[in-house]
Order: C-alpha cells, then structure tokens, then sequence
C-alpha cells in the first residue's frame, strides 16, 4: 500500500524534474539559465524544488532619468516593483489584469499597463511614471488640466488617466471628441468624471 | 503565481532549443514565450498558466513589415498591435484588418499585444480563468461547467460536449478573411501553415487550440497579395462601445465586376471556438448581385450548424444581422 494513498501521481513532467532536466540541457547548449538551474548542474538541487530566491534576475531600468538597479523575483510585476521597490506609489494598481488603466506608465516613450507586464522584461528600458511627469510646483500642462477641469473625484484612476492622456497625444487620433474617448477608453474612471477628463485633454491639445 | 525560471533569448534558434524542452506548447506548457505579456502574465496571476521557464522573446529581430518580392506582406510576430493598425500600407490594402486590430483591447494592450501572441490569446471563458473550477481546456477530463452554466459570451459554431469556449480575438478573425499565413520555426526548420489548419477544433482535446508543438516560434504572418479593388470591412458588437470583447463580428473582402459579386471571403469572432470563416456561406454570394435577401441566405448558410446555449442563443439574431450589415458595407 503506498505510503500516501491520497497523493496524486506524480506527472511525467513535474516541476521538479523538469526545471533538473533544462538546467542541464540549457547548459549543455550554451544558453544562459539563472543560478537555479546552474546549482542543479552542480547537483545541489537535485533532490529540492527550486527556492524562491533562486528565481530572482538582476535588472537595470531608467526610472524618471534616474538609473535603478534592482534584483526582483521574476514574478514581480513592472507595477509592483515601482511601487513596491522603488516606491513610485504615484502609479496606482486597480484591477492588476489589464482591465482598467490605474497602472498606465510609459515605456520608451510608449503607455503601457505596468499589471501586464514582469519588471525582469525590462532591462534596459527608460520607464516614465507619473512622479516623472512633473512636480508640485513644476506640473505637466497635464496635470494642470486636470487640477484646472476637476478631470477626477476620488482621484485613484488619476496617475493613469494622465500618462495615458500625455501618450494619447502623441499618437495617430482624429480631432473629434468621439476618436479621444476611444483613444482613452482603456482608463476607466468609476466615478465618471469622463467629461471633465475630456476637457483637460482638450485644453493640452490647443496648447 | 508559481515560481518560474526567466531568461531572455538572444537569437532565434535558443528561443526554439528552451522551448523544446517542454512536453507540450499547449495549455499547461512548462515553457512560455513572453513578447508583450498581455495574456501570459494574466493568466500566470490567475495560475490558469504555470510555466516554469518564461523565455523573453522581444528582442528578437522579428518586429519588422517588409513587402516580399511576389508582393505579399510580411508582418513579423513581434510587431505591436497598435503599430499595424496604423501602417499605411495595412490601411490602403488590408484595411479590416486595421479596423479589427483598433477594435481590439485598448491603446495601452495594443502597445505591447504582439502579432504572434495575439494569434494565441486564450478564451475568456470565465470557467477557463477561474483555477478553481472544472474545465476540460485547463484540465483535460474534469467536465465544462459552461454547457450548463455562465454562457452567454461562448461559441455557437465548432462547439463539442466538451467545451464551447469562445475564440476572443479580432486580429484573427481578420487574419482568417485575408488568408493569412502562419511561419513557423521549430525543431524541424521552418514551415507555413494556412490560417484555417493553424486553430483547431475543440472536439474532446480542447487543451488542444493550434497546431504548435514544443519548440515552435510563429516568426512571421504573411499576407497574400491585395486583391485590386477589393473592400474589407470589420464590424464588432458588444456590451459597450469600446474595449470589451466581441459577442459577435465579421470580417467581410469582396471583390465587384460588372455589379456583381466577383469574390467574397468572410470570418465571423465571437461565436465560434475558433475564427470562423465558411466557404459556404462565400459559394452563395459569388456571381451574384447584392441584396438583402442575399446576405440573409448567406448568413443562413453560415449558421445553419449553430448550437445556441442556454444564455447564447440571441447570437443567432446579432450574428445575421452583423453578417448581413458588413456584407452590404463591401458591396455598396
């Protein structure tokens, strides 16, 4: 009688076994694997499931201009790790499934959602949040649109509404009202202050 | 999310050497490519997805559109979203599928969605994305909560007793009335598979979406040469005006001579388990001259073989209707 009757089999490919099989194989080929797999060449890991800090990747990011070295565990999400490590708290997380815009930031110039996206992706890239765009006393023509059209109520979608806004800009969008609220339609303000948001964007587009 | 393994791919070849390593590329592969992640890690946060190697793919010099030299486009499977929507040379010549493409998520997903990983976005069946619950394309045998349950948003057409989850992309329901084609590098060199061989009836394997095997890179889609004098048109229905999922669409490219239907291709999204183009229904509208009672044939033709569920069956009506308005769209 096993010893476990209620365990379930152990599949032909287990976590266990698998990550073992590509550490040594992915050297063998010469690919760089991370030191997980590197100790489970050596024969140190055999017998144990990977460690969680073992699953962590070195990365170098321009945040606002500022160089950022960090080590995450290559689980953290880009939002989360400006939060969490470089305590960017001005980048707000709502939904973190890419359903309501709270974490929009720009990537090499490019709005994104920071929930979707893991920070160890982005070695290399300049990340804008909204502590970037500007300052108390030095705000983005953006940001003044805002304070000055009331574009907000409980103020949580605010930082995305506005990266995204800044982003919306720069991209290829008609004139009309209509073509903005599509080209905003990926923030999502629940307290509906839609039309406000709307003519802040306008007043940044006369200039 | 599960622990996991992460590197970043150099070149081509080391993308395909780590992905030969896992069993399968379909659902519960032990290694998954990443490009703009807007799938991926959604799944990875709801544990729907538990790679344990993650293999960085976006720099890789796929992110380029070049025309070849017989004339057709070749899209590379790292080129964002939002950058093809806008190409002019997609918006003269395969203008439904700029349409389709804007129609889809949001200027911020469109940014990082990629050519290639859209073609592999997975249903948003809320059983599927729920790891708690029964179903068979998550977990192959535990039964399809959805026949009996939350099914308005699934698949009429394609469906089996084992699952009806829907196909939620536009691109590639565009990309099927364009006849795409899907380049792929793997274990065994490079191949081309026509968009209509590339998804894959649920049947009793939906685990089971395309035909990608362990090592497989979709490199590039092509496109055929434009059709002169064609019209396209993409027309999406939904719960609400923008960045929602379709619960129907069609793609419609026809060609006119002498007031008459010379050629016509059509895919419908949202109603089926895959993107569902219906020669048919195109055999009813070629040589024929537009109307009304035409396009309604048509959409009969397509939809004779639909299986409404308890919650889905006014599919049935918007699908004839949304047929029947893009058809009209390319022909007027």
């Amino acid at each position: 009688m096993p010893e476990h009757p209620t365990d379930p089999p152990e599949p032909a490919f287990s976590r266990r076994n698998f990550l073992q099989m590509i550490g040594i194989t992915g050297m063998a080929s010469g690919f760089r694997w991370p030191s997980a797999h590197a100790s489970a060449v050596h024969g140190e890991a055999h017998e144990k499931s990977p460690r969680h800090e073992d699953m962590r990747t070195h990365v170098t990011m321009v945040v606002n201009g500022r160089p950022r070295e960090l080590t995450v565990d290559n689980r953290i999400s880009l939002l989360d790790a400006l939060r969490d490590e470089l305590q960017l708290t001005g980048t707000k997380k709502g939904c973190d499934h890419g359903q309501c815009g709270a974490c929009t930031v720009h990537v090499n110039g490019r709005r994104v959602n920071a929930c979707l996206s893991l920070a160890v992706m982005h070695d290399g890239d300049e990340v804008t949040t909204i502590e970037g765009l500007g300052q108390p006393g030095a705000l983005h023509p953006m940001q003044q649109a805002f304070v000055d059209h009331d574009g907000y109520q409980c103020g949580y979608c605010t930082p995305g509404q506005i990266m995204s806004a800044v982003a919306v800009l720069k991209e290829k969008w008609g004139d009309s009202d209509a073509a903005l609220r599509e080209a905003m339609s990926g923030n999502i303000c629940r307290c509906g202050a839609y039309r406000n948001i709307l003519a802040a964007i306008k007043q940044v587009r006369r200039g | 999310m599960q622990p996991f393994a992460f590197s970043r791919a150099n070149d081509i070849q080391q993308a395909i050497q780590a992905g030969t390593h896992a069993s399968t590329a379909q659902q519960g592969a032990q290694v998954r490519y990443v490009a703009g992640g807007t799938t991926l890690i959604d799944l990875m946060k709801l544990d729907v997805e538990r790679p344990a190697q993650v293999v960085d793919i976006n720099h890789l010099p796929l992110d380029r559109v070049e025309n070849t030299a017989d004339g057709r486009l070749k899209i590379g499977a790292l080129v964002r979203n939002a950058d093809l929507a806008v190409l002019p040379e997609v918006e003269r010549n395969y203008a439904v599928l700029s349409q389709a493409l804007l129609a889809g998520a949001s200027g911020q997903l469109r940014n990082m969605a990629t050519t290639g990983g859209n073609l592999l976005q997975r249903t948003r069946c809320v059983y599927f994305r729920d790891a708690a619950s029964a179903c068979n394309k998550r977990e192959p045998g535990s039964g399809c909560p959805a026949i009996e349950g939350y099914n308005r948003n699934l698949a009429i057409l394609g469906v089996s007793p084992h699952c009806i989850a829907t196909n939620p992309s536009d691109m590639n329901v565009a990309l099927t009335a364009l006849e795409a084609t899907i380049v792929i590098q793997g274990r065994k060199g490079e191949r081309s598979v026509p968009i209509d061989e590339f998804f894959l009836l649920p049947g009793d394997t939906p685990q089971v979406e395309t035909v990608m095997e362990p090592g497989d890179l979709i490199t590039h889609v092509l496109l055929p040469r434009p059709q002169a004098g064609a019209r396209s048109h993409y027309l999406k229905l939904r719960d609400r005006a923008s960045y929602e999922f379709a619960l129907v669409s069609a793609a419609a490219v026809a060609t006119m001579q002498d007031g008459k239907i010379a050629s016509a291709r059509i895919a419908m999204g949202g109603i089926a388990t895959r993107p569902w183009r219906s020669h048919e229904a195109e055999r009813v509208l070629t040589g024929q001259a537009p109307s009304p009672a035409l396009f309604e044939h048509a959409a009969q033709v397509l939809l004779a073989n639909a299986r409404p569920q308890s919650q889905n069956g006014f599919k049935l009506e918007l699908a004839r209707r949304c047929l029947v308005h893009a058809l009209t769209q390319v022909t007027a």
